[in-house]
């Protein structure tokens, strides 16, 4: 799409749209949309408590330590700074609120003042 | 759903929005980096707005848009968009057991709400579905308010980016805040020495796998953390029976 029709909408974008909502709809209700009885196996209700923390571990590791793909080879770099802050603070006060400020206090003159 | 009044007059609905409260401020402008990209990935300020209120998931936005705007077929749009969305199948194997007692539609439209942080939360404040009535619209009451806590802020501040497209440079980094805003819940569940291994080895493979497309490191990551927590137990029951 060139720059000049930015702001034109097609009812084709808009069906897309739609079908990506049904998307989210069906991900996320995917193993409770049928009505029939089954249980899970034993061994997968024990698994699922690690889940969690799992997929926070695999969204937010990648986001500290990469960039563009690949894994960063320098330690300048703000994020890791701010994660190694944000973890101390979160084990000393146990307050998520305060683990995002003071992060961000780490992060942002490093990042902008500094450029890592 | 939290337009329920049984729901929203439950004491547990107003805990569930104080719980969420910090992850609402941390992605705050994780949401309005969201709504910036959508615009100036090519969409129109219409189309982004329509997404942004009915596909309500941020990491599959982001997906799509650029497959929209280079004209993809529809298919390739939908199909990357399921596998940026399939944890979220995990997610809904571990909630089957707490909203099997809903008729089919509620149970969608509160499966459609529940994002990463209201999993995670309300897993945390509840290990076990409930048996009792009085537990099931306690936990369903708690959902209620994590939900919309995290709706209303993702959907403003979402719908705030997309307004001021044009004043906020991504270099700024402000999505960062949704990753420490993350980084504090996930060292709040680190509450044994099993969930430590499983955060250890689902972020080791989540970056070693990075090269997958579709975000498909992420699934991976977490079945092989939980893989792995499964065989440590296993390990450990081993040694005990030796002992």
């Amino acid at each position: 799409m060139s720059s000049t029709d930015l702001n034109v909408t097609d009812a084709w974008t808009l069906w897309v749209i739609v079908g990506l909502a049904i998307i989210t709809a069906v991900t996320r209700s995917f193993f409770f949309l049928s009505n029939s009885e089954w249980h899970l196996p034993h061994w997968a209700q024990r698994g699922l408590q690690y889940a969690p923390i799992a997929a926070l571990s695999a969204v937010v590791v990648p986001e500290i330590v990469m960039t563009q793909g690949q894994l960063i080879a320098t330690w300048q770099d703000a994020r890791i700074f701010a994660a190694v802050v944000g973890v101390a603070i979160y084990f000393a006060k146990r307050n998520v609120l305060l683990t995002i400020m003071l992060g961000m206090g780490v992060y942002l003159p490093l990042h902008l003042g500094l450029g890592w | 759903m939290f337009w329920q009044r049984r729901l929203y007059q439950h004491p547990e609905f107003k805990l569930g929005v104080r719980d969420l409260a910090p992850q609402a401020f941390g992605q705050i402008a994780w949401a309005l980096m969201t709504g910036v990209a959508l615009v100036k990935s090519g969409m129109s300020v219409f189309e982004s707005v329509f997404m942004t209120l009915v596909v309500y998931a941020g990491s599959s936005q982001l997906a799509a848009t650029p497959l929209i705007v280079a004209g993809a077929p529809a298919w390739v749009v939908l199909a990357a968009g399921f596998c940026v969305n399939l944890r979220f199948v995990v997610f809904s194997l571990h909630m089957r057991g707490y909203l099997m007692h809903l008729p089919r539609w509620p149970r969608i439209v509160t499966g459609y709400f529940n994002t990463d942080p209201t999993y995670v939360l309300f897993t945390r404040r509840f290990a076990h579905p409930g048996h009792t009535d009085e537990q099931r619209i306690t936990q369903e009451a708690y959902l209620a308010g994590l939900s919309c806590a995290n709706w209303t802020s993702w959907i403003s501040c979402s719908l705030l980016g997309i307004a001021l497209a044009n004043a906020i440079p991504t270099s700024w980094g402000l999505g960062f805040a949704g990753i420490l805003c993350l980084l504090g819940i996930q060292c709040s569940l680190a509450s044994s020495r099993l969930r430590v291994l499983s955060a250890i080895v689902a972020g080791i493979v989540a970056v070693l796998a990075y090269a997958l497309p579709l975000k498909l490191n992420i699934v991976f990551a977490i079945l092989m953390a939980v893989f792995a927590c499964l065989m440590a137990e296993q390990l450990k029951a081993a040694k005990e029976r030796l002992a």
